[in-house]
């Protein structure tokens, strides 16, 4: 098994020399951006702490970076130290109070729905300075024929992105299967199951939740970082509010919120989905705008109906019932 | 400084008029919630297709417009009770975090279906009404309209519920889902009652709502969120907290928008709501 996955991932490291074009690699590393996106919300999604509020944290790590680059020309590398930071203090602001009145389920739902609105609404209503619902575009560092400048991150280049995301997703599985072993996600699982029980017999509630929120939403916000800088356009609708937090949450359901790649695996089923629909409709696709959507939509119906587990989970579970061998 | 004030007053009158609204629109959410323990995320969705279905009928096809907004009601009240049968009915046990997705996913197919069927333009009914002035103070038609119609409609829903056999019925099972059975109530039947009555109320909003805004695929988007924080506010599935917090709500985002600029009217109301949800986590009236 282990080695299987090492040999996928040495065909994926491969992928700028396969020849593919700009547009398909481009394809890999959205994948790759939103898996590790997708993967960050996971964290805290899969232990009973369903955030709607993580556009909040991908739009402040994004917008820091932007802000502090075109206003002050700051560097990007201190801009993203900047929304960590801001990201985590939101998390602590919203999480503390969360946790130690028990707003679990719906509410706690709704309440970071409305976190990722005020956001966005911020965003929006500060238009002189962050160029309200038309977006912002961080100021170029590469005039004069520059292909690349490492202090403002920027790169023409799109392999140099391809790497830097893929160790950065790397990183995020990383990240999330050091929670998977820790003692933390015990604890929360017994949370999540019953929380008074699981205070009973010692288990610091609050402190255990607000360490995955924290993990989450950090890693979150370097995403929105991530995406300004290789996009190099953002806007509020895009980086924060209901539709993109939403957007996590379903992809994450989509691929499978208990496995390790299942959130890649929804990231890559969503992109897949439309281009997919694009390649097979040809030209009828430009007639029918948001068919993907209707198909994603009710897909996702079906899976929460059907397939709980998600795609991802689902298929290891047929798997692991077939042949013992794995695991 | 005599100016400001008289301005200030039009801004508290016209959140007074949107609270009206606003309270309508929460009120069959909160009904849903109330007797049937789900949230519907796609809720803001529904009203979307019922402005779609009142603008494909008088627009589209030539109905009178009175003729298409009932037709619209009831095209939403049908939709609620198909939501219900084939999207809830199967969740009803599993996990209520699952039952929450489960209209994020109807959200999303409604949102592209109403794209694929009229475009991302944005529509209009193309009825114009004049203002009424007041003084030196002049106040939109149509929101005027808005709040009589929305004050009428919480008004009838209120003696509906408690009026009639099964609006009584209703109430009882959203005070305790496991004796109803026994007592020969068929908890099916009063969900998916519930649910029509919960999509006619969302059918009615669209109809107000299309007087004053254009329509356009994510229109959901710009209204949702703000009703289910008004619903949580005021305790979720608690009505009565629902139309307090409602005209709280409107008077934030009319006053505070007139005071700073709109979008920071409503950063004020979701800051509030965060902070009230932290210091009475049941809403303002909730009870558990």
């Amino acid at each position: 098994m282990k080695i299987l996955l090492l040999a996928l991932l040495a065909l994926l490291a491969g992928t700028p020399f396969y020849g593919l074009g700009n547009y398909p690699l481009h394809l890999v590393i959205m994948c790759l951006l939103w898996g590790y996106v997708y993967t960050s919300w996971s964290i805290m999604g899969r232990l009973g702490l369903v955030s709607f509020g993580h556009g909040a944290f991908l739009g402040i790590g994004a917008y820091s970076v932007v802000m502090l680059w075109n206003h002050f020309g700051v560097s990007p590398w201190i801009g993203a130290i900047a929304g960590v930071i801001v990201s985590a203090l939101v998390a602590v602001i919203i999480g503390l109070p969360c946790f130690r009145f028990k707003i679990v389920g719906h509410y706690f739902a709704l309440v970071t729905l409305a976190l990722s609105e005020v956001t966005r609404l911020i965003i929006v209503a500060l238009r002189d300075q962050t160029g309200g619902s038309l977006g912002a575009t961080p100021n170029t560092a590469l005039a004069q024929g520059n292909a690349w400048s490492l202090g403002a991150l920027q790169f023409s280049d799109k392999v140099v992105w391809f790497y830097a995301i893929l160790v950065v997703w790397l990183a995020g599985l990383w990240v999330w299967a050091k929670v998977d072993r820790g003692m933390t996600r015990l604890a929360l699982e017994a949370i999540s199951h019953e929380e008074e029980a699981a205070a009973s017999i010692g288990i610091n509630v609050t402190r255990s939740k607000l360490f995955v929120t924290l993990i989450s939403a950090v890693m979150t916000s370097l995403g929105g970082v991530l995406y300004a800088q290789y996009q190099l356009y953002i806007n509020p609708e895009t980086v924060s509010g209901i539709g993109i937090s939403l957007q996590m949450v379903f992809g994450v359901i989509a691929g499978g919120m208990y496995v390790m790649l299942g959130p890649t695996v929804g990231a890559v089923f969503t992109l897949l989905l439309a281009e997919g629909l694009r390649l097979a409709l040809g030209d009828a696709f430009k007639q029918f705008p948001a068919l993907d959507l209707a198909v994603y939509g009710l897909m996702l119906v079906l899976f929460i109906i059907y397939l709980p587990k998600g795609i991802l989970g689902t298929a290891l579970e047929a798997l692991n019932k077939r042949g013992p061998a794995a695991r | 400084m005599e100016v400001f004030d008289i301005f200030l007053l039009e801004a508290v009158l016209n959140g007074i008029l949107l609270g009206g609204l606003l309270a309508l629109l929460s009120l069959g959410l909160n009904l849903i919630f109330g007797v049937i323990d789900v949230v519907w995320i796609c809720y803001a969705e529904m009203i979307m297709i019922g402005m779609y279905a009142v603008y494909a009928l008088h627009v589209q096809q030539g109905w009178p417009l009175l003729a298409a907004m009932a037709a619209g009601i009831a095209i939403v009240a049908l939709l609620g009770a198909l939501m219900h049968q084939f999207i809830i009915r199967p969740v009803l046990s599993a996990e209520p975090i699952n039952q929450l997705l489960v209209t994020g996913g109807v959200l999303f197919f409604l949102q592209a279906a109403a794209t694929l069927a009229f475009g991302i333009e944005f529509k209009n009914l193309g009825v114009k009404l004049p203002p009424v002035a007041i003084g030196e103070m002049s106040f939109s038609m149509p929101r005027i309209i808005a709040f009589v119609v929305a004050v009428a409609g919480v008004a009838a829903t209120y003696l509906f519920l408690t009026r009639t056999y099964i609006g009584t019925a209703i109430r009882a099972i959203s005070q305790d889902r496991e004796i109803m059975p026994l007592v020969g109530v068929n908890p099916g039947r009063i969900f998916v009652v519930t649910s029509a009555l919960g999509g006619s109320l969302a059918g009615l909003s669209a109809c107000l709502l299309v007087l004053q805004y254009d329509i356009h695929p994510a229109i959901g988007l710009s209204f949702g969120p703000i009703t289910f924080l008004i619903c949580v506010l005021g305790g979720l599935g608690n009505m009565l907290g629902g139309l307090i917090a409602a005209f709280i709500f409107a008077q934030f985002i009319s006053v505070g928008g007139f005071v700073l600029a709109i979008e920071w009217g409503y950063v004020i109301a979701f800051v509030f709501f965060i902070a009230v949800m932290f210091w009475r986590p049941q809403g303002i009236l909730g009870g558990k």
